[in-house]
């Protein structure tokens, strides 16, 4: 992403960790700043600082760690459901640069896919199909992990629901009880009105 | 796609290096293109929310770019792949659309929660105006009764002196 620099560039990422047990999320960026006499990025952008922030589905910091204009970082949560991560550049220095742009690079690794197989194969000494194996098991996991997620997801549906319906009941119920008691307080003052009007 | 807020819609634009634009469209809640990339350099994409008035939108999306990164990309794979091998390969396509139904059916979990928090939002302030309302018309009408009784005792006074 590229954004003007001394306001926050953030990404809502919606992310789940579908397992409860807590699994670590790696995460790394770049940064390339904007220089106007070139008319390009420049390649790195020393000097430049940048606050990383995490937040989990309850709102929760999870992560905040100041980093350079590289950095590596890893947030691990118990909660599944949306993260949102915030990448901010405070520098002052760059906010003096009217028209300036940052690029930011950001990768963060989830799911099987990201899993390098033949760094896998070479560490633990894999044949061809003991590889292939290993990877149909971690899809398997990771769809095991979403199902989980998707359970989690109904039972929290079905306790909404449930409190909806109670809502629903105590309101109707008071809603009748005010219009009730607000007939009754009219019929009684009026009647008292015009009692001492009398015209009754 | 679209998960939350508003009519749940955005403009989407892709060009090229050059500048040429490959795919724009307004306001759609959802949709995919594919297309191959004829030469290399930055391409951009741009997600607006311009024609919208102050609803925030969160908006999925994900790239997919070229084939499966080969497992074993130091060697030459010429010789036919086993039965073993050509069951595990078909069983790890089986299993990506697996995920990829799984990615469809979060998102669309998220979107019905979304509506559904932004429903219950809409109905707990309009159950509270009118309760509102309920008591300030049953009061004012009383009020209102008293006041047509009240000036008719002042023109019975005129009338008699």
């Amino acid at each position: 992403g590229e954004g003007p620099p001394g306001r926050g560039i953030g990404w809502g990422a919606l992310g789940t960790l579908p397992d409860f047990v807590s699994s670590p999320f790696p995460g790394n960026y770049r940064t390339q700043l904007w220089d106007k006499q070139s008319e390009s990025f420049l390649p790195s952008t020393p000097g430049l600082g940048m606050h990383v922030e995490v937040k989990d589905p309850d709102g929760k910091v999870v992560l905040s760690r100041q980093y350079g204009s590289e950095g590596r970082f890893t947030f691990t949560s118990h909660t599944p459901g949306e993260h949102q991560i915030c990448l901010h550049s405070n520098s002052t220095r760059m906010a003096l640069f009217a028209g300036g742009k940052l690029r930011v690079h950001l990768d963060i690794q989830v799911g099987e896919h990201t899993n390098n197989y033949p760094e896998i194969a070479a560490k633990d000494k894999l044949t061809e199909l003991q590889l292939r194996a290993r990877q149909l098991l971690d899809q398997v996991e990771q769809i095991q992990k979403e199902q989980n997620y998707q359970r989690y997801r109904e039972e929290r549906f079905r306790m909404t629901s449930e409190s909806t319906n109670q809502r629903v009941l105590w309101w109707s119920i008071a809603q009748t009880i005010i219009l009730i008691l607000t007939g009754i307080w009219q019929m009684r003052h009026l009647k008292s009105f015009f009692e001492a009007k009398k015209l009754v | 796609q679209v998960i939350t807020g508003g009519h749940y819609d955005v403009d989407c634009r892709l060009e090229d290096p050059d500048g040429i634009v490959l795919y724009k469209e307004m306001k759609k809640q959802y949709d995919s293109f594919t297309f191959t990339a004829s030469r290399n350099g930055t391409y951009k994409f741009c997600f607006s929310n311009e024609f919208s008035t102050f609803t925030h939108k969160t908006v999925y999306f994900d790239f997919q770019v070229g084939e499966d990164p080969p497992l074993f990309p130091s060697e030459n794979r010429v010789t036919a792949l086993t039965q073993m091998e050509s069951a595990c390969v078909s069983i790890h396509e089986a299993l990506k659309s697996v995920i990829d139904y799984q990615t469809h059916f979060r998102l669309r979990e998220a979107q019905g929660r979304s509506r559904a928090e932004d429903l219950n939002t809409r109905v707990a302030y309009w159950s509270i105006g009118e309760a509102i309302i309920l008591l300030v018309v049953s009061i004012g009408q009383v009020f209102l009764l008293k006041s047509f009784f009240s000036d008719k005792r002042t023109t019975t006074t005129r009338v008699g002196s």
